[in-house]
């Protein structure tokens, strides 16, 4: 809400600059750009995703736990450190030109590589939700399908899809906000999306109101995204599971001769979005000799980001679970107004987002200025839809009678809370925060911003290092971040797949 | 007194009237049966009285204190009642003791005693350590029953509790439950759209339609003599004959009988079959049999269902035990020997 009101301070305070920046010719381009990027994106995310989950969850596909775990990963990869990978590797002089000795590849700039590694790296977003409700579904609604005379095929599309629409929704919208808010990946890329030329623009002039205004217009494509989404979300109402009787597991559908092609699609995602970035930075990091780096600032960069990135993720849990809980057991049109809202920040580039908390605390807070609450704060207010986006949907799951037994055997709300809907939501509410470390520690230009003086995090100092050219000095602290920001990931996905 | 009074009681959702002014007692102790085919607001009923929806008007008492009426609202968990869902709604994540114990409260003296006794009373006693999702449904039923008794509550809920069983387990279970519910003394209200299961099961039935109570009374009232035509059918099989009243008696097709309280004019006779006895042979005459063509009959086994064409063309069915075997083309004579029910023609169907 916040950023919203500092947005419309200043673009009301110089309304003609601010319209004419508006409705100039090239905003208009800009805007077509941006939204045409963040669909191409979303629909390649949301094909791969749901291809992969339905693989690796119910299929027999060879190692399918692993390569599950594996096709999270690459979402620990900061889109910044990705693009740079990827145009060393793929880009003119980069190292598989080196390698092939060919005279050139195809442009890895503008929109095709923008496309391809925003892609690589935000599909896990629509991958995790969906395989966490293909594992919790009821096998005997397909089994009660394929006795009404469906095959396979229609199955899936008329009983199992249907059931996934929530999941591949809420995933879609984050990777589309994801997409309208991404700096690092398009300023690499050289793709002039709505928050480079916002950027480039407050950068240049120091010209607030127009920065504004676009920012302002980036706002208002935000909220057509979610608008859809929420339609999506009107139509497909909650499924709660109704079976009564001891669960079964879902049947294994074999393969058979699709099991190669499985392999080489699942081999070949993890390939690009993994092994290859990985691979590359390794190859920097070895280059670098060890005895110029300053391990003592890395390991206290390293110790500032896991501090501000865990803060983040436990507030941001503790906030999210109320609104997810109004959310999804009260549906009124306030309750949605909230989220909807909440989502907002989500939306709105970090630069924007820390630019309007630098306003607050200079004027409004000084008390709060350049301490660690305010980049906590930075981040809860980007992340906090990350958070209520997983716990929603694992509320979702719990059957609501499970509650009102709970009530009538004699609990107050809070105590059924705390009791039930909180344990039973637990593995929401765990992925949601652990959704929201990751986020934080990979997260640029707040950081930058708000940071105190003398707080180093991983990604200040991979900036730092990257933007004076030392790139094989920022692979080091760049592995450190994969690994911290790995950790958690693998364990969250190990459990899932591991537990049943 | 009293365990469960509901006054002129109304619910509505959107342009939905799900409870339409119910009127209701239940007595201490008694087990009562909310009988209505599905949709009719039973659900409803059951949730404005466990406090998980506020009535638009009337008044709601449980054990003789208003729970909701006027601006008094008591929230759910301090009703004291018990509530079995449909679905069970047992704590996934908590064992079968676990659960029932989650009724006690963490502090309560005696938990462990208590829990055991429950599970103990309803025939779980080795169970206590398992996840709900490695018992049977009928266990699973059993398990929200104890859960809903622990904490002797003034009144248990059941809502359909015998649904998700299948009918082999049914009828045993229903046995099973009642006498549970006996044991525990405690006054029951349940659910169901199985008039079967409501008359086997209830000392009382109220009978609900679209929202409303059409009749409350014992099994044997509520199946001999429904209030109305609506719940003679939907209660059993019926057949109807028409008739004329005259002087507090009716004249039909088959004998002429008492019809008290019905006044002069058309008349509907409701006719059960096992009312209507078959027997070989043209009529001997007398006014009482009349004789009818055997066109169908349907064989359950302990007994036989017969449709028989009367000389006026209709149709009328009757019960008998498994002999004589009856065949279609079969002349018989046909007498009425049971009770049936007279309504004045314009009676709503
Ligand atoms: N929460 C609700 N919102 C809207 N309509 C409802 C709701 N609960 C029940 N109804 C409607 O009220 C009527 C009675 O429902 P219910 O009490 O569940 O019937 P029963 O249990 O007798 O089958 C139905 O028409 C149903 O659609
Ligand atoms: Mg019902």
């Amino acid at each position: 809400m916040l950023p919203l009101v500092y947005l419309a301070i200043v673009v009301v305070g110089e309304p003609s600059d601010a319209r004419d920046a508006v409705w100039s010719r090239e905003a208009l381009e800009l805007m077509l750009r941006s939204v045409g990027l963040a669909a191409a994106v979303t629909e390649t995310a949301v094909a791969v995703a749901v291809a992969i989950a339905w693989l690796t969850v119910r299929t027999d596909l060879r190692g399918r736990r692993t390569w599950a775990v594996l096709c999270a990963l690459p979402l620990v990869i900061p889109s910044y450190i990705g693009a740079y990978l990827m145009v060393s590797a793929l880009g003119p002089s980069g190292l598989v030109q080196d390698a092939l000795g060919v005279g050139s590849l195809p442009s890895i700039y503008g929109f095709a590589g923008a496309w391809l590694v925003l892609s690589a790296f935000t599909f896990p977003y629509v991958l995790l939700p969906v395989q966490s409700v293909l594992r919790g579904l009821d096998p005997q609604l397909e089994d009660a399908a394929r006795g009404l005379g469906r095959s396979p095929r229609q199955v899936f599309v008329s009983v199992v899809l249907p059931q996934l629409v929530p999941a591949i929704a809420a995933g879609a919208l984050l990777v589309a906000l994801y997409v309208l808010s991404d700096f690092g990946a398009v300023s690499i890329l050289q793709f002039d999306s709505f928050t480079r030329v916002i950027y480039t623009t407050y950068r240049s002039s120091f010209e607030r109101e127009g920065a504004a205004a676009l920012a302002c217009l980036l706002v208002a494509v935000t909220l057509l995204v979610l608008w859809l989404e929420g339609r999506t979300r009107r139509r497909t109402r909650a499924y709660h599971r109704i079976a009564p009787g001891a669960q079964r597991r879902p049947a294994v559908v074999p393969l058979g001769r699709w099991r190669l092609p499985a392999l080489a699609l699942v081999g070949g995602v993890v390939l690009l979005a993994l092994v290859l970035p990985v691979g590359v930075l390794g190859y920097w990091a070895t280059k670098s000799v060890a005895a110029d780096i300053d391990w003592g600032l890395v390991a206290s960069a390293a110790g500032g980001s896991l501090l501000a990135a865990a803060l983040a993720a436990a507030v941001a849990a503790a906030a999210a679970l109320p609104v997810a809980l109004l959310a999804a057991r009260h549906p009124s049109r306030a309750s949605t107004v909230l989220e909807r809202f909440s989502f907002a920040g989500h939306a709105l580039p970090g630069i924007v987002v820390a630019l309007a908390l630098v306003f607050l605390g200079t004027r409004a807070w000084p008390a709060l200025y350049q301490t660690l609450a305010m980049l906590v704060l930075a981040y809860v207010v980007l992340f906090l839809p990350q958070a209520i986006g997983s716990i929603r949907a694992s509320l979702l799951q719990i059957d609501p009678h499970v509650e009102e037994a709970a009530r009538s055997l004699g609990r107050s709300p809070l105590a059924v809370l705390r009791t039930i809907t909180a344990p039973l939501a637990r593995s929401g509410v765990l992925a949601g925060a652990a959704l929201v470390f990751l986020t934080a520690v990979k997260e640029l230009p707040a950081t930058l911003l708000l940071a105190p003086i003398g707080f180093e995090t991983l990604a200040t100092e991979i900036w730092r290092l990257t933007s004076a050219s030392f790139f094989e000095r920022g692979a080091v602290p760049s592995l450190v971040l994969l690994a911290v920001s790995a950790v958690p990931l693998a364990l969250l996905t190990f459990r899932a797949h591991f537990d049943q | 007194m009293s365990a469960i009074r509901s006054i002129a009681v109304h619910k509505h959702f959107g342009g939905c009237r799900a409870v339409d002014g119910v009127t209701l007692d239940v007595e201490e102790g008694e087990v009562c049966a909310l009988l209505g085919p599905s949709g009719c607001g039973k659900t409803t009923m059951l949730r404005l009285l466990a406090g998980f929806e506020r009535p638009d008007s009337g008044c709601l008492m449980v054990g003789g204190e208003i729970v909701a009426g006027g601006k008094t609202f008591v929230s759910p968990e301090r009703r004291r009642i018990g509530m079995v869902f449909q679905d069970y709604a047992l704590f996934p994540h908590m064992t079968v003791e676990a659960n029932v114990a989650y009724a006690l409260g963490r502090r309560a003296e005696g938990a462990a005693a208590r829990v055991r006794e429950v599970l103990e009373l309803v025939g779980l006693g080795d169970l206590g350590s398992r996840q709900p999702h490695e018992l049977s449904g009928g266990q699973q039923q059993r398990v929200a029953l104890a859960r809903a008794l622990a904490g002797t509550p003034k009144v248990v809920l059941l809502d359909e509790p015998f649904s998700g069983l299948d009918a082999a387990l049914r009828a045993r279970v229903r046995q099973e439950v009642r006498a549970i519910l006996l044991a525990a003394g405690v006054t029951a209200l349940f659910v169901t759209h199985d008039q079967e299961e409501a008359l086997s099961l209830a000392d009382r039935v109220a009978v609900m339609r679209d929202g409303r109570v059409e009749q409350v009374g014992t099994p044997e009232e509520v199946y001999g003599r429904p209030a109305s035509r609506w719940v003679a059918e939907f209660l059993g099989e019926a057949d109807v004959l028409p008739g004329t009243v005259d002087d507090g008696w009716v004249d039909c097709e088959l004998a002429r009988v008492r019809a008290e309280g019905v006044g002069s004019g058309d008349a509907e006779v409701l006719v059960r079959p096992e009312s209507v006895s078959l027997s070989l042979g043209p009529a001997a005459g007398g006014r009482t049999q009349v004789e009818g063509v055997v066109v169908e009959r349907e064989f359950f086994g302990h007994d036989q269902l017969v449709h028989v064409e009367l000389p006026s063309g209709r149709r009328l069915r009757s019960r008998s035990l498994s002999h004589p075997v009856w065949h279609p083309g079969d002349r018989v004579r046909v007498q009425l020997d049971g009770p049936v029910s007279v309504y004045a023609a314009a009676s709503p169907a």
